[in-house]
């Protein structure tokens, strides 16, 4: 009935993107090792990157893969490893009595008001298109593009300077202190 | 012809609510991380979902900017969490609780 409606091959890859996501998603919060709990987000971006491709984002499904899956979980999976802390932790220990079903039921009102305030109002009737038409087919990078390097220019600008603020202040972190210190002595 | 976009726009709510979940329960600084990753993964969800239904390039250009602020903050985050590992041998947020370091 509804494979009629939608086409068997959309409702095929929501379906796989909708296990993807979601198994990866509990595999993440639920393993005790950490770098299994990178491998099962791996899935999940790997699910949301389908995703994209299923609603024509292709460029971004792309960029997923390559920045995340590529970059983002790797530097995750360097820092376990480089810390020696891809051993079993103790996930059922709770520090605050009640913690966790407070966080579920904070979790679950949260989730239910979303999907409520969806049913309920006309949000698809909003206005269309306001800043540029989207196109369908291939032409969607080229536009991405195009938007990214003329309406969004000083915004991509900005991205420039907060990547090197971010890459000198993560190599200013993780710095050892001695050197400075010693340097410090000697002057 | 797609499935409705209220279908993808579910799967992103209740992503949001695992990553928020795992976050609140979790106590590895590393695992806080990757939850945050997942509820980004949601919003980006829902910013893809909104640009199909509304026919906008806005919510892809969107998307591109959080990709790269999420990047950044990983950067900077897993750099902190290697300066407190340093000092504390834990990567436990419960082991913080002080300012001085």
């Amino acid at each position: 009935m509804i494979a009629v409606t939608y086409g068997v091959a959309s409702v095929l890859v929501f379906v796989t993107s909708t296990l993807l996501i979601l198994v990866g998603a509990v595999g993440v919060i639920t393993v005790k090792n950490p770098v299994h709990a990178a491998l099962c987000l791996i899935m999940t971006l790997f699910g949301v990157a389908v995703a994209f491709v299923a609603q024509s984002a292709d460029f971004l499904a792309a960029v997923q893969i390559i920045v995340y899956a590529g970059a983002v979980v790797v530097l995750f999976l360097f820092v376990i490893m480089f810390l020696g802390v891809d051993r079993n932790m103790n996930v059922s220990a709770e520090p605050l009595m009640g913690q966790r079903g407070f966080a579920a039921a904070g979790v679950a009102i949260t989730v239910g008001g979303l999907i409520a305030l969806m049913a309920s109002s006309h949000w698809v009737t909003g206005a269309t298109s306001v800043t540029g038409k989207l196109a369908t087919g291939q032409a969607n990078v080229k536009q991405l593009g195009t938007a990214v390097f003329t309406t969004y220019l000083f915004a991509f600008e900005a991205t420039a300077a907060l990547l090197i603020i971010a890459v000198v202040g993560a190599v200013l972190l993780a710095r050892r202190e001695r050197a400075t210190t010693k340097e410090e002595v000697t002057t | 012809m797609n499935v409705p976009a209220a279908w993808y726009l579910i799967v992103a709510a209740v992503l949001f609510g695992v990553g928020a979940f795992g976050l609140l329960t979790r106590r590895s600084a590393l695992i806080m991380f990757m939850c945050i990753e997942l509820m980004l993964n949601a919003v980006n969800l829902t910013f893809v979902t909104f640009s199909r239904t509304l026919g906008d390039i806005a919510g892809q250009a969107s998307v591109f900017f959080v990709m790269v602020v999420a990047a950044a903050e990983v950067t900077v985050g897993l750099g902190i969490v290697v300066a407190v590992f340093r000092r504390r041998s834990s990567t436990s947020v419960d082991e913080l609780s002080e300012l001085k370091g």
